[in-house]
């Protein structure tokens, strides 16, 4: 639920923490995606970073050069006018997946939690248009919501080690690429030939906040033929 | 500007990295800072060699590493005290020094603190990655091509001749840091203390804590009296940004210090070290103690404008 007025929170000396809501909706992202322009396009010295995501915009400030008063006063004023923000259009991104195999080692498991075939599961996972609530844990990896409710799964007990750039995960509603080797506790339920984090690209991210995504199943073969 | 091949690995110790202040303003693609863990220390090292405060630096962890010198260049060692040896001779830290080529650079492993800074005068030549020269370990991308230090790898500084008349400075002896192996570190509560029981918050002041020897650069983990949450609230929040020295505290309740190589969590932090103290952070190894304070945000801002003014009057001092 959106609340009717931002909680502020603080997080040390040198960053504000903006919630703008209770919950994982598209409504309370949307509001912290038009936080986040607004704040973005003030461009205000002492200023470092913004960082949306879910409910919360994380506002960090170097306080010796922007008070952490002067800021709050900033951020309520541009709260006050959010309506008047308007979102980018943005395009979908299809993303191609291999499903199952070594290349998706939970789908499996993930068709028998649920106890559909592994078939039902990839059709449910490829059904919609995910929204991107946030880019988070690593570089350019993208939190997807939501993954119909039939084949929403927890985390695995024990996470991985080492799970595969490129790996395609599911937990609970949310849905997930890992952009470069790293530990992780999704459910893999399958891969993707796509790059979605290039520290050379401007942006360097394939995916950002507030845009769209959809899946669709390639065969391995065709995934190795697959170019951007 | 001419490139120079200054410096070459002969051994690379455990961890050692190139970083600066850090890489902001890409936290909206889940990019994290890194950057050197004592800051003042960098920005100390590099005033000291005739650079820029934000210059790249050479961080080195625990033991050192080892490197060679392949022409005429000025060095200043800072931040924890790894027993820097110049050709097996004690070498002063915090103080610049013209190395030349054949001089061999060692550290004999911590007599007081966990990472120390080498800086050369003319700076670390890699490229820019995102607006900074810091590592990305877990990601593999920026400082020495991604990665951290291998034997045989050749560093080149930028006109390295042209910061030779910087030898001889020095940070005066009342700035040194001193590092201890008890650590008090200053802290305002939040964002999530009132998830925290009335215990668990003691719990959390009172202390102290051991750092864990599976702390890394991505976080200080802590062992001590377990800071419990309220029964009431959920094992874990919905993820949100993070910054370096924010406490976080899983189910558990043992309390890990979140360092720079992350922007989200979903970990509810109970207290956050206030910017003062940050530095400290780099220094703390495992095996040590340490406590938290709580202060007050005029506290806070009070000690950062101290700490500040350590630097910048150190600015003052110095030549052009």
């Amino acid at each position: 639920m959106l609340y009717d007025k931002p909680i502020f929170r603080r997080m040390g000396d040198r960053s504000v923490l903006i919630e703008l809501g209770d919950d994982i909706s598209p409504a309370v992202n949307e509001r912290v995606q038009r936080l986040f322009i607004a704040l973005d396009r003030l461009k205000l010295a002492g200023v470092l970073d913004l960082i949306p995501a879910y409910r919360s915009l994380l506002v960090i400030h170097h306080p010796l050069m922007i008070e952490t008063d002067v800021l709050k006063d900033l951020i309520r004023d541009a709260c006050s006018r959010l309506d008047a923000i308007r979102l980018p259009k943005s395009d979908t991104v299809t993303v191609p997946v291999v499903y199952g195999g070594r290349y998706g080692p939970d789908l499996q498991w993930v068709a028998k939690f649920h106890k559909i075939s592994v078939r039902e599961v990839i059709d449910l996972h490829t059904r919609p248009l995910y929204r991107v609530y946030m880019i988070g844990f690593t570089p350019g990896f993208p939190y997807l919501g939501e993954v119909p409710e039939k084949v929403a799964t927890p985390r695995r007990k024990t996470p991985r080690t080492d799970v595969p750039r490129g790996s395609v995960g599911i937990a609970q509603r949310q849905s997930g690429i890992y952009p470069v080797d790293s530990p992780g506790g999704w459910q893999i339920i399958g891969w993707t030939p796509a790059q979605l984090f290039d520290p050379r690209k401007e942006p360097p991210s394939l995916l950002q906040m507030g845009g769209q995504v959809r899946f669709y199943e390639v065969s391995a073969e065709e995934a190795k033929q697959w170019q951007p | 500007m001419a490139a120079v091949d200054v410096l070459q690995v002969i051994a690379p110790g455990i961890l050692s990295t190139v970083q600066d202040l850090g890489r902001y303003g890409y936290g909206r693609y889940g990019v994290a800072p890194s950057g050197a863990l004592d800051g003042f220390a960098l920005r100390a090292a590099n005033l000291i060699v005739g650079n820029r405060e934000d210059e790249a630096c050479l961080e080195t962890t625990l033991m050192g590493l080892t490197v060679r010198a392949l022409a005429d260049v000025v060095v200043a060692v800072t931040g924890g005290n790894l027993q820097p040896r110049l050709n097996r001779n004690p070498l002063e830290m915090w103080r610049s020094y013209v190395i030349g080529k054949g001089d061999v650079l060692t550290f004999s492993g911590p007599a007081t603190g966990f990472r120390a800074y080498v800086a050369l005068g003319g700076g670390i030549l890699v490229p820019e990655v995102l607006g900074s020269r810091s590592t990305s370990l877990f990601s593999g991308f920026g400082g020495f091509c991604g990665r951290m230090f291998q034997k045989d790898d050749i560093l080149a500084a930028t006109d390295p001749d042209k910061y030779l008349n910087a030898a001889g400075r020095c940070l005066q002896p009342e700035w040194i840091p001193a590092y201890p192996t008890r650590w008090t570190l200053r802290v305002l509560w939040g964002p999530q203390d009132h998830h925290f029981t009335d215990e668990g918050r003691q719990a959390f002041c009172s202390g102290p804590y051991l750092l864990s020897s599976d702390s890394d650069r991505t976080g200080i983990r802590l062992q001590g009296p377990a800071v419990y949450t309220r029964s009431d609230v959920a094992e874990s929040i919905i993820s949100e940004g993070v910054i370096t020295g924010a406490i976080q505290v899983p189910g558990d309740g043992q309390p890990i210090i979140i360092l720079g190589e992350t922007v989200t969590g979903g970990y509810r932090k109970i207290a956050t070290v206030i910017s003062a103290d940050l530095a400290l952070l780099g220094q703390m190894k495992p095996g040590d103690t340490v406590q938290f304070r709580v202060v007050s945000p005029a506290e806070a801002a009070q000690a950062l404008r101290k700490e500040e003014k350590r630097i910048q009057s150190f600015k003052k001092s110095l030549p052009g």
